[in-house]
């Protein structure tokens, strides 16, 4: 076998590297490097032409130099000279160096491209592999442009070498995720999926990945994949461990491959050939049969291999959903590893079974895992293994087990690591209420909860408990005599106080029969905690005080001493000085009924969505499991589906400085981000603000003698959408850049673009004034779904990808200056209303307070698509559906000149196809709209009638959302 | 294509499962080998390897080897003194990657005759062409520890 000796060939390229080690301290190292810098830029620059060997050298030195974290800024072009070069060596460092470091440089892109594209027709495979390597490496757009034609002749040409298409397939596949409008469909694609009967296994390897990719956007063209890759994994499954030589792992045959098959496979529904189904549930069995047969090796390299065969296997089953016997095949299974003395099969099993968990086929077998997953919660040393089984029990619990699910969750919150109890608390407090038969449990559960963990307890836990104990008189009676029990603690959680607090002041009256608990004895309860709290809690005490007047006529005197004491009534916080004042006043003044009405009892709230499940929602990143693929499914009572943001339907993101894949890594979280918490003055909004606007609090404003009643707050909420922030969103329904909003202050302008689900939005925020504007703040959020989480939400967060740093738009914008914004953009689901976008800043002093709508449209993620007459009809008549169709009859109100209407329809971003429609006057239309969660294939044909100056526009889409309001936002166009 | 019951079944994990980068780094945090599947700024390069240095070290021989990062997670195993870590996807699958690992350890094992950390420094221009014969464009591309050094044997006859 070869052994490589060090740095052999390049003798200066060691002695340099063996230098830098031998530097003793950083300077040292910075010297040595400028040393060597200035020689290679006086060889380059000398008169002397350099030989292709001291170029390789000095090339290979300038990458050394750059991966040990230095800037390069020279050597590029030596580097471009030697990729024509016929020696491997110096072509490999020539590609090497322009691998790791992308210039964007024009001139050099079209010398690059040149080089390759000599390379690909050189018929050398060492040569061509290289060069394919590098566009992989690359994938940048301007080699798309120039190669995206040729790298799938080469990958189906019939004299490539194996070698050759394996980096065709990979390298055609970095180009269509980069680019996918320059790759297009062709002939070849039947070529490509034919690729997984392929002899060399390597090929199928990497050409399954590309398939994979193809078929997830394209599962129609592609399905005759899925009866090719049950017979080529019936062929491996049913191997024995060493008839695949150079392919088996550890005597497992193929390991990676298996995995890829039947990764591509969950890119289908089961297959509806009863042959290839019956083929494949066998070799769904075999596995399942393999992994209880006895190791063939004792190697974890060999356990690892079958392992993840099986777990893969595992995740076909649950994606189909469909069959008992494999379902509850694999929970046995799982249920095995549960005890393993392996902790990453522990982990995997805890991870799988909480998908299994959700299928009502295998809930019940999970379900007979509880004591294992209730001990691995106990005993697991790895953090992350806990997690799993607390997300498992989280998902197996339903009405039969909830009481012992959650105070188990409890009783480990304890001990928990800290980095997991807020998401527990969200659980324990999400099951409690979802399982709660009475009510006294669940109240008696969320107490224990703050007092186990009240740090942790998040204002939603404390506001749900409260709404629910408003909503149901049945267990206000005993909510007051517990929290008042718990307030008697000596050292009370802060939470405690501020349910008491809420709890007493609405329903102390419930307790006050009993002398121990008497109104006075209740008061000074409370009150012994006030000093203790913050001001918010305080600001809610002031509150329960009042309400104890209108409830106690008895404490009145008592209180309204509390209330005009120094401490109090001058307090130096305004809010509590407010408070303060006005109650006293309010007591003073008000007629007992005046009191009794306005201090009337809360009423109930109205029944949505837990705030608590939203929260948590907000909390697990998109895809945490990933059972959530099949929108049809009923989810039912289980919890596994429930705790992913996966449904939401726009995710935007704000980050100040643009990168390219933000949108990819970037974590998301809900909006709106403003950058500002809570301040003590608004908590008052804060509590009831769940109640609507009607409910705001003691109804102080209601009488002229308390005007400045009013937090603040109020006046900074965003205003509502100008009325004329539909017409500029229509303005960029078929363009991307443009001047969206200006006024005598403010111009913004837009440049967006966007790829498949994925967009960017540059805002440009100008100054027209002379004079700065301070406070200067953007948010951008999605009306009222955000709230109801019906369809979509917005969620924006100033994240960059992986630069976690939160940063939103410069608070100061100097007169004459423009500040730019980035929004990214991700399309979950179709979606109608356009997010908000909210702009303020004070300029002299005068709040400036602006809402527009974002022209994000549901036509931006158009991919357009090319089709051939017969093609478009076919499809137009299987979408006749009259729901499917959308269609207008409308007036022109600009010319229906012929170049501005196709480049309006371009500009929607369909492909305008020619010689489709036997009409030469009509347009036809055709793209997909890509979503993250489903493609939406829409078809689109306008009749324009130039005597009648009308138009009909009619839109067929599988999705009737969908064409109603494309048809919606286009009709506006002409 | 419109009008298709096969577009529910269009499930998202397979269009954004790859690898995100491949790295290599010994005890003290030193960059053996860097290798990006997607477009990152310097910065946030360094941001990357900084944070996957802190999170794995810390663990030892009785955790598994998968550390949730970010919205992924990392797949890891140490060799001696150095950490070969590869950052996917949540839903990839964890023990496929983890064995991708050891095959490609042991290329470079033979490659390298019996590997040390040394070999990867002097020759981190030949590691690249070893990581993009075995993976391409965050894929795994050949899995055959025998074709794969027949090939970089091929190669290293060339001059």
């Amino acid at each position: 076998m070869p052994a490589v000796s060090k740095g052999d060939g390049m003798r200066g390229l060691a002695v340099f590297i063996s230098d830098i080690r031998n530097c003793k301290s950083k300077e040292a190292e910075i010297k040595r490097i400028n040393k060597e810098l200035a020689n290679i830029r006086s060889k380059f620059k000398g008169d002397k032409a350099l030989d292709g060997y001291s170029k390789k050298k000095y090339v290979c030195k300038l990458l050394f130099i750059f991966l040990l974290g230095h800037d390069i800024d020279f050597g590029h072009m030596e580097a471009v000279n030697l990729l024509s070069s016929n020696k491997y060596t110096e072509k490999q460092i020539g590609y090497l160096f322009i691998s790791v470091l992308v210039n964007s440089n024009s001139e050099l892109i079209r010398l690059i491209n040149n080089a390759i594209k000599n390379d690909l027709s050189s018929r050398n495979p060492t040569f061509m592999c290289l060069a394919l390597h590098c566009i992989a490496n690359v994938g940048s757009r301007e080699m798309a442009e120039a190669f995206a034609g040729e790298i799938p002749r080469i990958l189906v040409a019939g004299d490539t070498m194996d070698s050759v298409k394996q980096s065709a397939a990979l390298c055609l596949l970095r180009l269509y995720k980069a680019s996918p409008d320059l790759v297009l469909m062709g002939e070849w694609t039947s070529r490509v999926v034919h690729l997984l009967n392929d002899q060399h296994m390597g090929v199928v390897t990497a050409a399954i990945s590309l398939i994979t990719c193809l078929s997830s956007k394209n599962p129609d063209e592609f399905k005759t994949c899925v009866s090719l890759a049950v017979s080529r994994l019936s062929r491996i499954v049913s191997s024995a461990s060493t008839d695949l030589q150079d392919y088996t792992y550890y005597f497992v045959p193929a390991p990676w491959l298996s995995c890829k098959l039947l990764r591509l496979l969950q890119c289908y529904p089961p297959p509806e050939d009863g042959a290839v189904k019956g083929r494949l549930v066998e070799c769904l069995e075999t596995i399942l049969n393999k992994a209880q047969e006895p190791p063939k090796s004792k190697k974890v390299q060999h356990s690892n291999a079958k392992n993840a065969i099986l777990f893969e296997a595992i995740s076909l089953i649950i994606h189909y959903d469909s069959e008992p016997n494999l379902l509850v095949r694999a929970c046995n299974q799982l249920g095995q590893f549960l005890q393993h003395r392996e902790t990453n099969l522990r982990y995997l099993a805890l991870e799988s079974m909480c998908t299994l968990a959700s299928s009502e086929f295998s809930h019940e077998a999970v379900k007979t895992h509880i004591e294992t997953v209730i001990n691995a919660l106990k005993t697991e040393r790895d953090v992350s293994v806990r997690q799993r089984a607390a997300d498992l029990l989280y998902a197996m619990c339903d009405r039969s087990n909830a009481k012992q699910i959650v105070a188990e969750m409890l009783s480990y919150l304890e001990t928990a690591d800290y980095s997991i109890r807020e998401e527990m608390v969200l659980k324990v407090a999400i099951l409690a209420e979802k399982y709660a038969v009475d009510y006294s449990w669940y109240v008696d559960t969320i107490l224990n909860l703050i007092r186990i963990a009240g740090d942790y307890v998040s204002e939603e836990v404390w506001y749900r408990v409260i709404q629910i104990v408003i909503n149901r008189d049945d267990v206000q009676g005993y909510a007051a005599k517990t929290v008042f029990e718990a307030l008697q603690a000596p050292a009370c959680h802060e939470n405690m106080v501020k349910v008491g607090g809420y709890i007493l002041g609405e329903f102390g009256n419930l307790i006050a029969g009993d002398p121990r608990s008497s109104p006075l004895v209740q008061f000074n309860l409370l009150h012994s905690k006030f000093h203790l709290c913050s001001v918010p809690t305080r600001a809610l005490l002031l509150s329960a005080y009042i309400k104890f007047i209108n409830l106690f006529p008895e404490t009145k005197a008592t209180i309204q001493e509390v209330l005009r004491s120094d401490s109090q009534i001058r307090n130096s916080d305004v809010e509590l000085q407010q408070r303060a004042v006005e109650y006293l006043k309010l007591s003073s003044i008000a007629s007992t009924d005046v009191l009794a009405t306005v201090l009337e009892e809360m009423p109930p709230f109205p029944e949505r969505e837990s705030s608590i499940l939203a929260k948590l929602k907000k909390k697990k990143g998109p895809g945490a499991v990933s059972v959530e693929l099949e929108d049809g499914k009923e989810r039912g009572e289980l919890n596994g589906g429930g705790d992913r943001g996966g449904d939401a339907a726009i995710a935007a993101s704000n980050a100040s400085t643009p990168s390219p894949s933000a949108d990819l890594l970037g974590l998301r979280s809900t909006a709106p981000v403003s950058g500002t918490t809570p301040s003590a003055g608004s908590l008052l909004v804060d509590v009831f603000s769940e109640a609507g606007p009607s409910a705001t609090s003691a109804g102080v404003n209601d009488d002229g003698f308390l005007s400045s009643a009013p937090p603040t707050v109020a006046s900074e909420d965003p205003a509502p959408p100008l009325p004329e922030s539909d017409e500029l969103l229509n303005k960029f329904v078929c363009k991307n850049n443009g001047v969206l909003f200006e006024n005598q202050l403010l111009q913004i302008g837009i440049k967006s673009e966007y790829r498949q689900n994925l967009g960017r939005m540059y805002l440009f925020y100008g100054n027209k004034t002379s004079v700065q504007f301070v406070s200067f703040n953007t948010t951008v959020s999605c009306p009222g779904e955000l709230q109801s989480h019906i369809l979509q939400c917005i969620c924006t967060h100033t994240h960059t990808l992986l630069n976690v740093q939160t940063k939103t738009v410069e608070p100061l914008v100097e007169g004459g200056a423009q500040v730019q914004q980035v929004i990214n953009i991700e399309c979950l689901t179709d979606f109608i209303d356009a997010p908000l976008l909210n702009i303020k800043f004070r300029y002299g002093g005068a709040l400036q307070n602006i809402s527009l709508k974002l022209p994000v449209t549901i036509n931006k993620f158009f991919q357009p698509t090319e089709m051939a007459a017969a093609d478009f009809f076919q499809r137009w008549k299987q979408l006749s559906q009259p729901q499917q169709e959308a269609q207008k009859i409308f007036k022109a109100s600009h010319g229906m000149d012929t170049e501005v209407l196709k480049a309006k329809l371009l500009g929607l971003g369909t492909a305008l196809l020619e010689n489709v429609d036997p009409n030469p006057e009509n347009y036809v239309c055709a793209g997909v709209i890509q979503t993250k969660a489903q493609q939406v294939g829409c078809l689109l044909r306008l009749e324009p009638n130039a005597q009648a100056q009308m138009y009909r526009l009619t839109l067929r889409s599988s999705k009737d959302t969908v064409s109603q309001r494309v048809c919606d936002l286009l009709a506006e166009q002409f | 294509s419109p009008g298709t019951v096969l577009e529910t079944h269009c499930t998202r994990r397979q269009n954004i499962s790859h690898i995100r980068f491949i790295l290599i780094q010994n005890r003290a945090g030193k960059t053996r080998l860097a290798k990006w599947y997607m477009q990152f700024d310097d910065d946030e390069k360094q941001k990357l390897i900084e944070e996957v240095h802190a999170v794995v070290t810390v663990r030892d021989a009785k955790h598994t080897n998968f550390v949730e990062f970010r919205n992924f997670k990392i797949i890891y195993r140490r060799y001696a003194g150095l950490y070969f870590c590869i950052c996917v996807d949540v839903t990839d699958n964890n023990l496929a990657y983890l064995e991708g690992i050891h095959n490609f350890v042991e290329v470079l094992n033979e490659y390298f005759h019996n590997v040390c950390e040394l070999d990867l420094v002097f020759n981190f221009y030949k590691v690249y062409t070893v990581v993009d014969e075995m993976f391409l464009a965050g894929e795994i591309r050949e899995t055959s520890q025998t074709k794969v050094l027949k090939q970089l044997l091929m190669l290293q006859s060339l001059e």
